[in-house]
């Protein structure tokens, strides 16, 4: 670099006011635009974790969620003798018949209460979803009014603690567990006993779905296909990957807000920083005369006046990223539009993500930047050298 | 063996602005030879700055030629330009014109960030130049903790830096008081007489141009008369 980087440092650190409130502005912008993304990675690899990838979900034909489909004890009997269907070690297929409803519950932030999943399923839907474990307290036992609840929903709910109680259906439950699913929806579900669910709520004959785990990639569309035609059943089969992987979709209107109001700070951003740029410009006049008669380019000019922009949004860009950090593994939840009940998951700052906002504080600093550092490299030495 | 370094013909310079129209230099011949010492003088307004900016091609002319070492200036591009000054022209203002963030070292190095010579060499080239004005122990120092004498011998030390052909000044002891201004001539006039640099120095001070081998008086953008210069 022919003009050194000292010089821009030197000088952003002079004017140490004007740089750390621009560099704030840019920092705030990426702010906001990094928690959003942050929030949609958290969501998309919650969702993504969830589901094995040999779990094949059947739902009545046209339901979109496990909630608004229904299942007959006769059709599930159908389903599980279907052929490529995996076995447990005691012998069981791998078929899981499950009854999906919600519950409100209330928290501090939601007095009016937030729709969560109530899954009730049988030991061996337990046994099929490995990646959830007990973290605290023990399983519910079937024929009993108990629950164990996600990790996500007991840090967020002070109601579904372990040892509490909560109330709905035909009485009070007992939360018996508290389950860690990983990364996955459990965290944001309560389980039980599906026998006890479906008394409670008066839905022995109207059920919800079943998970069937296949033998082999090979077998699991072979399956997909043999329950989707047969006439008997009228059911649809989606593999429980792409199921949770679609709700994805659920963050599209924050994400869509967050980039809108993202790009109008970033306009506003980069205005600022072309303010104090312009300003940089019209107070250095005369050392700009003075580096061109030493020899420096019109180009030697714009470059160094560049590098200045960049390094000011760069430093906004620091600031930003470092603003947000702290959200990285915040527990948050999300209304999901296709289960109709809120999903728990974390924030989520890859650096990937930090590498986006500083590019988006780069953008900036060349938007902020060009017609100032321009203007710089326009001046004819005599005009520069005489304004002061 | 004298060598024309500067040869102006009919060297024109007019400003137009808006409807005002101000004829700087007109019809200028003038020829400063290899070694001489030239102080130009003349009122405020007579075209003595404007003049050394056509020489260090820092402007262009209206009309009429001006060769200096042998370089038609007419000919040279922007980029040329810039070149060109930096390899030849070393040219001091009557305000320093120093960088504030830069320490003197820093400063005097500057120049030669646009030649080929590694860090070292230009540290090297830098405390020579330095040295040569009187301020090795202060390389350190930024403009604003020297002493408008100490500025000036900086910006000397710069100009000098690149060992140019030409030393050209605007009124370099303008902003100095009796005994910095002192030192900042015999500064011109050692890399005069020592180096054989040419000097063209723009000054109203009498005792200043006393230091020139000669002086030329411009009178509204006209050359008056031409004392017969010592060198030759
Ligand atoms: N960029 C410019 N635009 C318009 N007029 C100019 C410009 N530069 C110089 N002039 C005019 O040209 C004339 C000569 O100016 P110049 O600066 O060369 O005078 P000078 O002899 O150096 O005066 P001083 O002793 O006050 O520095 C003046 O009338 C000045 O107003
Ligand atoms: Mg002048």
């Amino acid at each position: 670099m022919k003009i050194p980087i000292s010089y821009n440092i030197r000088n952003l650190i002079i004017r140490r006011t004007t740089t750390m409130m621009t560099a704030l502005g840019i920092a705030l912008t990426v702010a906001v635009l990094l928690s959003v993304f942050a929030l949609v990675e958290g969501l998309r690899t919650s969702l993504t974790a969830t589901g094995h990838p040999l779990h094949i979900l059947v739902m009545r034909k046209g339901a979109t969620a496990e909630l608004n489909s229904s299942m007959t004890q006769e059709q599930f009997q159908t389903i599980k003798v279907k052929q490529g269907i995996a076995g447990l070690p005691n012998g069981e297929p791998m078929a899981s018949l499950e009854l999906v409803t919600v519950i409100i519950l209330e928290s501090p932030d939601n007095p009016s209460g937030i729709n969560i999943s109530l899954r009730g399923l049988t030991t061996t839907g337990f046994a099929m979803r490995e990646y959830v474990r007990i973290a605290e307290g023990r399983m519910f036992q079937p024929g009993r009014r108990e629950l164990v609840v996600g990790k996500g929903l007991a840090k967020r709910y002070p109601k579904a603690r372990l040892g509490s109680k909560l109330d709905f259906g035909r009485g009070e439950w007992d939360i018996v567990g508290v389950m860690d699913g990983g990364q996955s929806a459990a965290n944001s579900e309560i389980f039980c006993d599906l026998a006890q669910l479906a008394s409670d709520q008066n839905r022995e004959s109207g059920l919800s779905s079943v998970l069937i785990r296949a033998t082999d990639r090979a077998s699991m569309q072979a399956l997909m296909n043999n329950l989707v035609d047969d006439q008997r059943l009228n059911m649809d089969a989606v593999s429980e990957k792409s199921y949770y992987e679609a709700q994805t979709s659920s963050a599209a209107p924050i994400q869509f807000l967050g980039i809108f109001v993202a790009i109008i700070m970033a306009i506003g951003s980069s205005f600022a920083a072309m303010n104090t740029m312009y300003a940089a410009v019209a107070r250095r006049s005369a050392e700009i005369g003075t580096l061109r008669v030493l020899g420096f380019s019109r180009t030697g000019i714009l470059i160094s006046f560049m590098i200045e922009s960049l390094l000011l949004c760069l430093l906004g860009g620091i600031i930003g990223c470092l603003l947000v950090l702290p959200l990285n593994n915040f527990t948050t939840g999300i209304g999901s539009f296709i289960t109709f009940s809120e999903f728990t998951f974390n924030f989520r700052i890859t650096p990937g993500i930090m590498l986006m906002g500083m590019t988006f504080a780069l953008v900036m600093g060349i938007l902020g930047g060009l017609f100032p550092a321009s203007s710089a490299a326009r001046k004819e030495i005599l005009t520069a050298l005489r304004e002061i | 063996m004298t060598e024309a370094v500067i040869k102006t013909r009919q060297l024109t310079k007019e400003f137009i602005r808006d409807e005002f129209h101000v004829v700087a230099l007109k019809d200028v011949n003038l020829t400063i030879n290899q070694g001489e010492f030239v102080a130009l003088m003349g009122p405020s307004g007579s075209g003595k700055s404007t003049l050394l900016h056509l020489i260090a091609a820092m402007d262009r002319p209206t009309s009429g030629d001006i060769l200096v070492l042998n370089q038609s200036l007419r000919d040279l591009g922007e980029r040329e330009m810039a070149h060109w000054r930096n390899r030849h022209i070393g040219f001091i203002f009557q305000s320093f014109n120093l960088i504030p963030v830069m320490s003197a070292l820093e400063n005097v190095e500057l120049p030669l960030k646009l030649t080929n010579l590694k860090k070292k060499e230009r540290i090297e080239h830098a405390m020579t130049a330095l040295n040569l004005v009187g301020l090795g122990d202060r390389v350190n120092h930024l403009p604003r903790q020297l002493s408008g004498g100490q500025e000036q011998r900086v910006a000397i030390a710069r100009a000098i830096v690149t060992d140019p052909d030409l030393i050209l000044a605007d009124e370099p002891t303008g902003n100095l008081d009796a005994a910095s201004a002192q030192e900042a001539l015999t500064l011109l006039e050692k890399l005069n007489r020592d180096y054989g640099k040419t000097v063209v120095m723009v000054t109203h001070d009498p005792h200043a141009a006393s230091f020139a081998s000669r002086v030329c008086h411009l009178g509204k953008g006209v050359l008056l008369e031409q004392e017969p210069s010592l060198a030759q």
